[in-house]
């Protein structure tokens, strides 16, 4: 199969309008004939739901928590961006643009970007009329702030709570059309399998996670909007409960996986305290903006308190090593510099796992230049968060920091109409590969789930269900039974291997995060990728070995979900470290230690590697396939970034 | 009509019936509490009161209905509320919930508004309605002075007036609060002083009332020459008003001989 | 930062369904040893691996963010909601606020419009109801003018992102002696309705919100405060005064046809 991208040609600002010409139409009275479902509802998820509830589609949504508002996109702080230029200060859709493509190495479609840039404005509007209340200047018009070293002020924000809020606008308006019955909702239900029939995605299989009954429900289209795989890593700022599943499921019944190895790790989240840590919280990097980050020369000085180091026994290596950037270093600077200083015994903390995983960011400075007071309005409401987790108040003994897994690039393939190679299988959000290329931008996830959910896929569904026609399927169709079937083998699987097996799912899930954070985590080689893959096996097979479940499939079963969830990771993070092995070069977030410029930056060859790797499943014991979608680069021109 | 019928729909809606009967019969208690104060003026006065009062019709039977509706309704909706409020948590907390902030008055509301239910039947029945009379003396419909006096002489019954005057306070410190709250008249500028406030009226009406029973168990008030003052003028105005037969048929009839 | 640990005298609800009889246990043995830098839930966690350890079934409890902001989490912890740390959430809770030896009873937010799930999870899908009922400002998406059209006083947004940051953890409704969700309520009404945006369906949705929060079988307000106390964002009751005088406006008034 070659992947066809879809994307519309000729000049690059009126590329989405002609293509939204070009698409087909559903006539506004057929529309009520067709089934879309959604898995997830998040900000793309809920948007996506509602906006085709409003056309007139018939939607069933599905999520796994208790309500559609408690999706991970809430707990997004920063902000959301777009090209208003509201400050007057030289944004354009262009320059978003521009610094998206840029952002992410070279290594997104132009096409996708470009509309990113350009629906930008419209989400704004959106949220804004919905009711979100973001934070505005004493005239009463929006406010905006520069975010995550961006030229221009072009976030949006609504106090720390941004995605909270973004989302709660979402979910409103779900909510409205599922009180007018256009939108069937089913919470604490998760999706298992995807039913596929002639090629095209027909439905899904969900458990009831209440009463674990297993049920099929079938429609015209699928999207998935059901978030990022960084909890791949264990430790992560995902929610506990995001998990890869439902990707994974489709990837098996045939959609591309999409550079996988594409993972984003944020490099100010409070360090892990002992070896319960369940998830890692992050800080806003805006910390970055007054703290100095440094550890002590003398690794024996690493439980001393402090404050009681002297300045000359302190490395403040990002200062020494980047002069003129410093301490705002992009993120993935920031984090490899970090895990070097730990991983060359530097680390201060607690001991976790034999290594000390901590690197100070200190504010005495700043305290000193600008007033207490000063610094406890930038950033009170950080430093408060941090005394609740780690008991140590910021302005007394400088914060303990340290990178964790934060947002996943990578994702299934989809063409430009975000329709993956299964037909009628669209995926959104997070979980789609499309827009970030390499490294995504601060401030950029909530728009490209918003974009996607309110403004692409109304035009693109309607294109797909014109083109396919109506033509039921139903429930207990071969198809579907044969779905079912699989996942009750699959559930009954584990809980025969469960009741014998000895340990807790979350022991493996550990472990298999510990691998990956140290083999294909914020820099990676050839050696330590091929060892993982050596090793990850072997935990999977123990894993289906001895893994334990109490209880039955036919019941509110925690570790049940929980095992399901880790061996589908326990999958995925084999084909991380086959593309993070394959794409030979650094680039972005993916960073490989053979491919470094003099000055220590990633090194990117566009010649061999300018293209997204999109993986086929090819059976549960051989090694995916490798499909390549080259990428053209007309507008924004091909060079190094360089932050020295 | 049909809106205030809308309003009892919703339990906040009740919740305004209630403040503003609340309301209303707190204005009502302001009002009886300054002409209990009367009696400090001295037994001419106080009986003058009672008498002006009494021979106003239209301002007693519209008082009288007012009340009557508002305190119906007030406790109607109040125990409906309660019932709703109970079964709002059909399993209790086994290990008890733990109040936080919320005050004595609030979390008594249940028990002080009984209590003052029956007090008031009480009240009633001890001053006005069939004129139950303590203390040994006659009861005098004129002579509201003497009333007073004589049954508060009894200790247990200027012990009920103390006690009740207290609940009385609790309920109207939390319901005045309350109330406010109810009916939206709030804003964070003025919520200390409307706070103060509640507490300032419920001190004031609660403990000028209770003053009463205690001046006259201290002997500050009530004394014989009080007494015997309160009695000649109570006579007085029997005498203008030509009031020979009427009410008091006792006394008339010692009079006419 | 110490390497400090304590023992717990741990006392947890356990219940298999709504209507199934529940009762403490004593998990004491399982909650030795516990860090005081683990979070609340963290604690929970390890009691429930050493718990299937030992081939017993781990605790049920809803959690996701771990963060604050999903509003999953929550246990009324010693009578409690979320714990006795203010303005923080169970999983935000840290082990560092309780004493070696300390007694933990754990039980889970009891109301009847929050029928008990499993052990400490229960369902709160009531409050959905009341949000698809009204908490939304009708907006069809592609409609909206743009962002900047409609200027909004500071103080407005300010004080309508202070209601809006309600993370519908369910906190109120544990808290209150009357199981009410009053604040609940009234915080999404105060979000939308102190916004120019929010104006049109103002009366309509105050009365739809409140009949649906009345519906779902929560109690009345009768001003204790409990709710404002309990809530992890410390959102303020004033919110419940406004969703009052807005009710008694859309009574009297009538603004929308369909109640009078």
């Amino acid at each position: 199969m070659t992947l066809k991208s879809n994307a519309p040609t000729g000049d690059i600002e009126k590329r989405w309008d002609k293509h939204r010409f070009d698409m087909k139409l559903v006539n506004p009275a057929n529309k009520r004939k067709f089934d879309v479902i959604v898995v997830g509802t998040g900000l793309a998820g809920a948007s996506a739901a509602a906006t085709m509830a409003e056309l007139g589609y018939n939607i069933k949504a599905f999520c796994y928590q208790d309500s559609p508002r408690r999706a991970h996109s809430i707990a997004a702080q920063g902000g959301i961006n777009a090209a208003k230029n509201y400050q007057n200060d030289g944004d354009s859709v262009y320059r978003l643009f521009y610094d998206t493509v840029k952002g992410g190495d070279f290594r997104s479609r132009e096409s996708n970007v470009y509309r990113l840039a350009q629906v930008s404005v419209n989400i704004i509007d959106q949220a804004v009329a919905q009711g979100v209340p973001f934070a505005r200047e004493y005239g009463g018009l929006l406010a905006n702030r520069s975010f995550g070293g961006a030229q221009v002020s072009r976030t949006f924000y609504a106090k720390g709570q941004t995605g909270q809020q973004l989302l709660l606008g979402a979910y409103s308006a779900l909510s409205k059309m599922i009180a007018a019955g256009k939108v069937e909702m089913y919470t604490r239900h998760e999706m298992l399998e995807l039913i596929v029939e002639d090629g095209r995605a027909r439905g899904i299989v969900v458990r009831d996670l209440n009463t674990g009954k297993l049920e099929a429900h079938t429609a015209d289209a699928v999207c998935l909007c059901t978030g990022g795989y960084g909890n791949v890593f264990y430790l992560s700022t995902n929610a506990k409960g995001c998990n890869v599943t439902a990707s994974w499921r489709a990837h098996k019944q045939g959609a591309y996986f999409a550079n996988p190895c594409y993972t984003q790790i944020h490099p100010t989240c409070i360090p892990p305290s002992g070896d319960y840590q369940s998830k890692l919280t992050l800080m806003s990097e805006s910390l970055r903006n007054d703290g100095r980050v440094w550890v002590p020369k003398d690794p024996k000085d690493a439980t001393k308190d402090p404050t009681s180091i002297s300045e000359k026994d302190r490395d403040y290596y990002l200062e020494r090593r980047y002069p003129a950037f410093g301490n705002l270093v992009p993120r993935d600077i920031a984090s490899r510099a970090a895990k070097k200083a730990c991983d060359d015994g530097f680390g201060v903390g607690p001991m976790v796992g034999g290594k000390r995983t901590g690197v100070y960011l200190d504010f005495a400075d700043a305290i000193k230049r600008e007033s207490k007071e000063r610094i406890l309005e930038k950033y009170g409401n950080l430093f408060e968060m941090y005394e609740r987790i780690t008991g140590d108040d910021p302005c007394e003994t400088p914060m303990r920091i340290y990178p964790a897994s934060h947002y996943t690039m990578g994702g299934l393939w989809v063409d430009y109409n975000l329709m993956s190679n299964v037909d009628g299988l669209f995926v959104l959000g997070e979980a789609n590969f499309s827009d970030h290329g390499a490294n995504r931008l601060g401030a950029s996830a909530l728009m490209q789930g918003l974009s996607d959910g309110y403004f692409v896929i109304s035009y693109s569904m309607g294109n797909y269900l014109a083109r396919v026609g109506k033509n039921d399927i139903k429930a207990d169709s071969s198809a579907a039974k044969g779905a079912v079937k699989a996942v009750e083998k699959r559930i009954s699987d584990l809980i025969e291997i469960g009741q014998k097996g000895s340990t807790h799912p979350d022991e493996f899930h550990r472990k298999l995060g510990t691998l990956m954070y140290d083999y294909c985590g914020m820099s990676r080689n050839a050696d330590g990728l091929k060892k993982a893959l050596e090793e990850i096996p072997t935990l999977r097979e123990q894993f289906w070995d001895d893994v334990q479940i109490l209880g039955s499939g036919t019941e509110l079963n925690m570790m049940l979900e929980k095992a399901g969830r880790v061996a589908d990771f326990l999958e995925l993070a084999e084909l991380m470290c086959h593309d993070a092995l394959d794409r030979d070069e650094s680039c972005g977030a993916h960073f490989r230690e053979e491919h470094v410029r003099e000055d220590g930056e990633a090194k990117r060859n566009d010649e061999d590697y300018t293209y997204v790797a999109a993986w086929e499943h090819s059976g549960d014991h051989a090694n995916p396939k490798l499909h390549k979608e080259s990428l053209e680069f007309e507008y924004v021109k091909l060079s190094q970034r360089s932050y020295k | 009509m049909t809106s205030a019928l809308t309003l009892t729909r919703t339990t906040i809606g009740q919740k305004v019936v209630v403040a503003v009967t609340g309301l209303i019969l707190f204005g009502f208690v302001i009002g009886h509490f300054l002409g209990n104060l009367i009696l400090f003026v001295g037994p001419e006065a106080f009986i003058d009161y009672g008498w002006t009062l009494k021979h106003n019709p239209p301002l007693l039977w519209g008082t009288r209905i007012t009340l009557l509706v508002a305190v119906v309704t007030h406790i109607g909706l109040t125990m409906s509320l309660a019932r709703r409020n109970a079964s709002a948590r059909p399993s209790r907390y086994k290990k008890a919930r733990e109040d936080q902030v919320t005050s004595y008055a609030a979390r008594t509301m249940v028990i002080s508004g009984p209590l003052l239910a029956g007090y008031i039947l009480f009240h009633i029945a001890h001053f006005t309605a069939p004129g139950l009379a303590f203390g040994g003396a006659e009861f005098d419909h004129v002579n509201i002075y003497a009333n007073v006096v004589s049954s508060f002489n009894v200790w247990w019954v200027a012990a009920i007036y103390v006690f009740a005057n207290a609940m009385l306070g609790l309920h109207l410190f939390h319901g005045a609060w309350s109330a406010l709250q109810s009916v939206g008249a709030q804003h964070p500028r003025y919520d200390s002083i409307r706070r103060n406030l509640a507490i300032g009226l419920a001190v004031m009406v609660a403990g000028g009332n209770m003053m009463i029973p205690l001046a006259v168990r201290g002997g500050l008030v009530g004394d014989a020459e009080q007494l015997r003052a309160a009695a000649e003028h109570a006579e007085e105005l029997r005498a203008e008003a030509g009031m020979l037969t009427g009410d008091h048929d006792d006394v008339s009839g010692e009079e006419l001989e | 930062m110490s390497d400090d640990t304590i023992d717990l005298k741990l006392f947890v609800w356990r219940q298999e369904g709504p209507d199934a009889p529940g009762d403490f246990q004593d998990y004491s043995k399982y909650a030795k040893g516990v860090s005081t830098h683990a979070s609340f839930l963290e604690m929970l966690d390890l009691v429930n691996e050493r718990m299937s350890a030992d081939g017993e079934r781990p605790i049920v409890f809803d959690h996701d963010c771990r963060e604050g902001i999903c509003g999953c989490c929550g246990a009324v912890i010693n009578g409690i909601p979320h714990g006795p740390q203010k303005q923080t959430t169970t999983c935000q809770l840290h082990m560092r606020q309780f004493e070696n030896g300390a007694e933990i009873y754990v039980e889970p937010f009891r109301a009847g419009a929050f029928p008990i799930v499993k052990d400490l999870m229960v369902d709160r899908s009531s409050f959905d109801d009341i949000i698809q009922a009204g908490g939304f400002i009708s907006v069809r998406t592609g409609s909206a003018p743009d962002a900047n059209e409609i200027p909004i006083p500071k103080e407005s947004a300010d004080a309508s992102m202070d209601a809006a940051t309600c993370i519908g953890c369910g906190a109120c409704v544990a808290a209150c002696p009357n199981a009410s969700a009053s604040l609940f309520t009234a915080a999404k009404l105060a979000h939308l309705n102190m916004l120019p945006q929010g104006q049109a369906e103002r009366y309509k949705r105050t009365r739809l919100m409140i009949q649906a929060h009345d519906d779902a079988g929560f109690g009345g307000c009768t001003n204790h405060r409990e709710c404002e106390a309990a809530c992890p964002k410390g959102i303020s009751t004033d919110f419940i005064a406004r969703a009052n005088r807005d009710l008694l406006v859309a009574t009297v008034t009538g603004k929308d046809g369909r109640l009078v």
